[in-house]
């Protein structure tokens, strides 16, 4: 048993393990006791009961996604699992870090989800930039071909299983899952309307799962070693544990598994070393791009779903952007609006022309020339481009930062506005 | 689309090279419908030619049986497709969050000075073409850029001369030989 399931064969100082070594650290294991011994609702039932989170940035119950999908004799025989490998939000840097360690970790999570839901064709969509792990992954996935743990009736249990790769060409857009399996399909990455949920049409029409990288990962340790184990390892309410990142101006930054519910500043402090010399922290983002600045007096929270939730903001990634005393929160959160307003797919009005108009707004309080009436604005926009007034996530997601940096940093966009530009000497 | 407006002659379809068809096909063998394979043949077809000239593409859209629109509109929707010629070397340099944080508008400055192009301009020796990119998941190791098919990290204005500079020599010692 391990308490670091996800990393216990990661060290980035080496090449990745190999099929062999993988397999002598006890890789694979999990798919052979489950060929050998589970029937696919045995699994789901374990992955329910392991209380999983998806890991993505949503943090939906993995097993009861599953759960939607068809099964037994009447159910579409074609289905499909794909694993979300298109880590674009701003950042977020975990996915390449399990993808480059870790290479077969994946795939074996993989096996059990396709096994579960009887998908005989799994795709990774993974983010075209990530060269290195799109090498890693062929030669994987090649790997595990050969040793006759892909392909047709795996080890004889009559299962059949291919993995292909499919890599984007960089739009953040692909991450969101229905505009995913469009651009699985050839067309323009525009999300899908939903219902129907991908569970019961998703790819061409087909039941589909979407599953991000790491939460794949996180199967093999539970179907090995069971729910007690797999909850055993948070400290709070949540089972398992997650990658943690920090960056900005940090001593230490980087990317470690923690148990969930593991104090803010014990990543903070202990991990990433606490801020660097002569720099004081002002806030964070805890989970990536898409979520809401916390304060220094949050530190003594704990990485957990609802906890960070009821603070108002979201755990998502796990990966926080630190904001120190010297940066400008103005020109942070005016960084974060031309990413979304440059990504947003223009697929509904809101976003597409409000996302621009709040870019324009950032640039003037920049250079000088934000007027009062900018502030009205933004905040009309919290609105516009709140839940539910959008099509997909990432206009909301994009309002998160912006609605909490209105909130926490007046004073700031009051200097901007009324000092004739960006204040900070960067 | 520039297909239509772009010049007063038509351009035509590109016959794809044996290479590429070759590799194309083998991308449909992994996709039950070939549409699909759309993005791949681009990516494809730009790997051999550099770029997605109106002729790749109208060869791209009849190999695959589609309108060159449909697969325009597949192509000028990736951030990854050119569909104008760039240098040999595509500088794609991270301008998100983290690396904004640890100064990366500093370091892009240096670049463009040092290499006298903005973003979306390609040196006059169509040796680099500077491109911004959305966070390349390097984050605790920001500024970052890739080149090459390789991420360079923690950057400063000395690694970026020690950079140029080496690329410079090697360059001069494979053309003398
Ligand atoms: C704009 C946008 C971008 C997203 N990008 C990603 C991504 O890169 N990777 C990912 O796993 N999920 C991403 N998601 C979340 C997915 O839509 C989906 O919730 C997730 O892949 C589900 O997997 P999980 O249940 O295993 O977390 C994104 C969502 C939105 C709205
Ligand atoms: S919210 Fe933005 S990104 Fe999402 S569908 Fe609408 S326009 Fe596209
Ligand atoms: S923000 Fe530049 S690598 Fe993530």
């Amino acid at each position: 048993m391990t308490d670091r399931p996800l990393t216990r064969n990661i060290d980035m100082s080496r090449a990745p393990f190999d099929i062999g070594q993988y397999r002598a650290a006890g890789g694979y294991g999990s798919v052979e006791k489950m060929l050998k011994t589970m029937a696919p609702g045995d699994v789901l039932d374990l992955v329910k009961n392991s209380g999983l989170k998806g890991r993505g940035g949503a943090g939906f119950p993995t097993g009861l996604k599953w759960s939607f999908v068809p099964m037994g004799d009447n159910a579409p025989k074609t289905k499909y699992l794909v694993v979300n490998a298109d880590e674009m939000e701003p950042g977020t840097f975990k996915d390449r870090l399990l993808m480059e360690g870790d290479p077969h970790l994946l795939l074996e999570g993989m096996m059990i989800a396709a096994y579960t839901i009887q998908a005989n064709t799994a795709y990774i969509f993974l983010r075209g930039e990530y060269l290195r792990a799109e090498k890693l992954l062929q030669n994987a996935i090649a790997e595990a071909h050969n040793k006759g743990l892909l392909g047709k009736n795996i080890q004889g249990s009559g299962f059949d299983l291919e993995i292909i790769l499919h890599t984007s060409a960089g739009r953040y857009i692909c991450g969101e899952e229905t505009a995913l399996l469009n651009a699985l399909e050839g067309k323009r990455a525009n999300p899908r309307a939903k219902p129907p949920f991908p569970q019961v049409s998703g790819l061409w029409g087909k039941p589909t799962i979407v599953n991000n990288v790491e939460t794949l990962c996180n199967l093999p340790g539970i179907v090995n070693y069971g729910i007690e184990w797999f909850k055993g390892l948070g400290l709070g309410a949540d089972a398992g544990t997650k990658l943690c990142g920090v960056s900005g101006r940090v001593k230490n930054p980087g990317c470690w598994e923690l148990p969930l519910g593991t104090p803010i500043r014990e990543l903070l402090e202990d991990k990433a070393g606490g801020m660097c010399d002569g720099y004081a922290l002002r806030a964070f983002l805890p989970g990536g791009g898409s979520t809401d600045f916390l304060l220094p007096q949050h530190l003594d929270l704990t990485l957990d779903y609802d906890v960070i939730g009821k603070a108002g903001s979201r755990l998502a990634t796990g990966t926080m952007i630190v904001l120190d005393d010297r940066t400008c929160p103005v020109g942070m959160v005016g960084n974060l609006m031309k990413f979304f307003s440059h990504e947003s797919c223009g697929w509904c009005t809101p976003c597409r022309d409000g996302l621009p108009w709040i870019d324009e707004i950032f640039q003037r309080f920049e250079k000088g020339g934000g007027l009062e009436s900018d502030m009205q604005v933004l905040t009309d926009h919290l609105e516009y481009l709140g839940p539910g007034r959008t099509f997909c996530a990432l206009a909301p997601g994009a309002m998160a930062p912006l609605g909490s940096a209105l909130r926490h940093f007046r004073d700031d966009f009051h200097d901007h506005i009324h000092g004739g530009g960006c204040p900070w000497q960067r | 689309m520039n297909i239509i407006a772009s010049s007063t002659s038509r351009p035509t379809a590109r016959a794809l090279t044996a290479e590429e068809k070759h590799e194309i096909d083998h991308e449909m063998t992994l996709y039950p419908d070939k549409r699909a394979v759309g993005l791949e043949a681009l990516k494809i077809v730009q790997k051999h030619q550099g770029w997605v000239s109106d002729e790749s593409l109208m060869g791209v859209a009849e190999y695959l049986g589609m309108s060159a629109h449909e697969l325009d509109g597949v192509a000028t929707f990736f951030n990854l497709i050119f569909r104008r010629p760039v240098g040999r070397n595509v500088i794609l340099f991270c301008d998100s969050v983290s690396c904004w944080i640890m100064g990366c508008d500093r370091i892009k400055e240096h670049i463009s000075n040092r290499l006298g192009i903005d973003y979306g301009q390609t040196t006059a020796d169509g040796e680099y073409t500077l491109l911004p990119v959305p966070c390349l998941g390097d984050c605790d190791r920001a500024p970052v850029m890739l080149m090459d098919g390789e991420q360079h990290r923690n950057l400063t204005a000395e690694k970026i001369d020690q950079l140029f500079a080496q690329r410079a020599l090697n360059k001069e010692a494979s053309e003398s030989k």
